[in-house]
């Protein structure tokens, strides 16, 4: 065991809106160089918990330590890509000076951008191949463009702890397997990920740990204990039965449960 | 003989006897600077503001400086100007806070909560004024349209002993410095921070003080605008720069630097156009600043009609 602190650390975390809860209780433990998945189905808490995480939100109970701070103090740490729907498309700002501002602490604050910053920002954006859009208003691309581009601002952030809200919405195979790509890079660098996700058919094969939400944490751990039937039905209530067929398939349901699927519907 | 509804059109009288002698020149000169700095000024905060969606804010802040006008005007018992300068920036800073906290924090919705706040102000500056003001000489009229056309007879300025020309001229001058060097400063906290309040967060900004700080910014630069345009006119000075130069421009930086020849338009042109119809002056930098609005909308690179319609462009393009 080393003593450095764990890069992200949540005990018993609450929040509501407006007095009414969204999550109760949270504890969560993400090591160094883990890539996470945040799983639940949509007003589980995942954005609001992502949020909380970086003190967008307040809570009123229990605490979030970030590298052992709470997230005011080591937020410059956090790299943060948002779920689409909270951006200002309209915005008149160029791909690149999305990416650039990823790169403002590192800059400083009030020297012009030097040339390594602006040489680290193309990179970035080379990696998710959307050097040619450079000069692009953020607002003329399509939705899995933007996401890219907000991929790019992270990776240009240079952070110890990355946050994604729904990298791959909207993003198209070719791309999401791209982007994959980088993550699973920035988690061999020793970096941590903590991405919401949505696709169960996909997350199986993403991630190495997952954590199940659904207003209270249903379960935490590695994919192979924690991306089973009974879970994923407690986390997506009775409404999985629409999911239970890609449950089944990517959580490799034994073959003597599906016989006894089989005999039941023949009955 | 009754008079014409359009004055007829002298280009001499327009463009010529303004400037004939030298005192003409001197008066006139200080009109059309006044209304560029006021433009100027207000178009770079403006772009801020409006990116923001803060656009109607400045309403808010313009209306709402009425009531610390009138109390520093009845504190003091006189039109000392420091005090009714900062008695109106409280004022404005107030209203836009109260504006603001009623929005996070109750169920009014946010264009309610703006449009009730800032006219409770204003009514109650209204009152102030109607009670205690009979002797203020604030005159409704200069507060709600200016009079950009009396500024050179304002009071001179002087600092030791050397006379440094007209106050509101002066004034205006070092607010727009002051707007120039802030926002040149700050530009990179005010753009991350408009853009992404989340990521300005995770940067370690502090988003509440750069707000308030904009929002000071706001409030000087309207309280020494609006003796010359008025607390109605001032709101499209705001407006109309950086959304007529977003029809060609989609940066930042861009629309910013475009305020300036933008602000040459509006005062040149509306002190012409003013010349010409015998009309108020900052009534006709606003028309001026509306034509080029629609001039820029349709044909503009960034979403007008020619762009939208191809053939229209062809034909423009033939002809
Ligand atoms: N600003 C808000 N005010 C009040 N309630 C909110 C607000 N934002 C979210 N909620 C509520 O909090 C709950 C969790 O929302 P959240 O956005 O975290 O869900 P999510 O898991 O991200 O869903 P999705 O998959 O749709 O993105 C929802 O029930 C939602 O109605
Ligand atoms: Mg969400």
């Amino acid at each position: 065991m080393t003593d450095t602190p764990s890069p992200l650390e949540i005990h018993d975390l609450t929040v509501s809106y407006q007095r009414k809860p969204v999550l109760y209780g949270i504890d969560l433990v993400v090591g160094e160089g883990s890539l996470v998945g945040v799983i639940g189905p949509n007003g589980a808490g995942k954005s609001t918990l992502i949020k909380s995480i970086m003190g967008m939100i307040p809570h009123n109970g229990g605490w979030v330590k970030i590298f052992g701070k709470p997230p005011g103090k080591s937020c410059s740490r956090v790299g943060y890509v948002p779920q689409r729907e909270s951006v200002d498309w309209d915005f008149p700002v160029s791909v690149l000076d999305v990416v650039l501002m990823g790169r403002y602490n590192h800059a400083g604050w009030f020297r012009r951008v030097g040339k390594k910053d602006r040489r680290i920002a193309c990179e970035c954006l080379e990696k998710v191949n959307m050097l040619p859009f450079a000069d692009r208003q953020i607002g003329k691309l399509s939705g899995g463009q933007q996401q890219r581009v907000f991929l790019a601002r992270a990776l240009a952030q240079e952070s110890d702890l990355y946050l994604m809200d729904e990298p791959f919405a909207g993003v198209d195979a070719v791309t999401e397997k791209a982007i994959i790509e980088v993550l699973r890079e920035l988690k061999s660098q020793g970096k941590s990920l903590v991405v919401v996700h949505h696709d169960l058919s996909t997350a199986r094969e993403y991630f190495d740990q997952l954590v199940l939400l659904n207003m209270r944490l249903i379960a935490v751990g590695k994919v192979e204990d924690t991306f089973t039937r009974d879970l994923l039905q407690k986390t997506y209530g009775g409404r999985l039965t629409i999911f239970t067929e890609v449950a089944d398939q990517s959580a490799g349901i034994r073959e003597y449960d599906k016989e006894r699927r089989s005999v039941s519907s023949m009955e | 003989m009754k008079e014409p509804f359009i004055r007829d059109f002298d280009p001499i009288d327009t463009f010529v006897t303004p400037w004939a002698t030298a005192a003409d020149a001197a008066w006139n000169g200080q009109i059309v600077l006044m209304g560029f700095l006021v433009c100027l000024s207000c178009g770079l905060v403006g772009a801020f503001i409006v990116v923001r969606r803060l656009a109607l804010m400045g309403d808010a802040i313009s209306h709402g400086i009425l009531p610390g006008l009138a109390l520093a005007f009845i504190v003091m018992q006189s039109r000392a100007l420091l005090p009714m300068f900062f008695g109106a920036c409280l004022a404005g800073l107030l209203c836009s806070a109260c504006i603001e906290w009623l929005q996070r924090k109750s169920i009014l919705k946010p264009d309610a909560a703006l449009g009730l706040t800032f006219t409770s102000f204003f009514a109650l500056g209204v009152l102030l004024i109607s009670l205690h003001g009979s002797n203020a000489h604030i005159d409704p009229d200069c507060l709600l349209y200016g009079e950009i056309g009396l500024i050179p007879l304002a009071e001179n300025l002087s600092i030791a002993g050397f006379d440094i020309g007209s106050r509101p001229l002066i004034s205006m001058l070092a607010i727009t410095i002051l707007v120039i060097l802030a926002l040149t400063i700050f530009y990179r906290q005010l753009l991350v921070s408009s853009f992404d309040l989340t990521l300005a967060k995770t940067l370690g900004l502090r988003i509440n003080l750069i707000h308030f700080g904009l929002m000071l910014l706001l409030a000087l630069t309207i309280v020494s605008a609006f003796e010359a345009v008025g607390v109605i006119l001032v709101v499209s000075m705001l407006i109309f720069p950086s959304v007529t130069a977003a029809f060609f421009f989609t940066r930042m930086p861009v629309i910013l630097l475009c305020s300036i020849p933008l602000s040459v338009i509006y005062s040149c042109g509306g002190f012409f156009l003013a010349r010409w119809l015998d009309c108020s002056i900052a009534g006709a930098m606003v028309v001026v600043a509306f034509l080029c609005f629609v001039c820029a909308w349709v044909i503009g690179s960034q979403g007008g009609p020619l762009q939208r319609a191809p053939h229209l462009r062809r034909v423009v393009a033939e002809s």
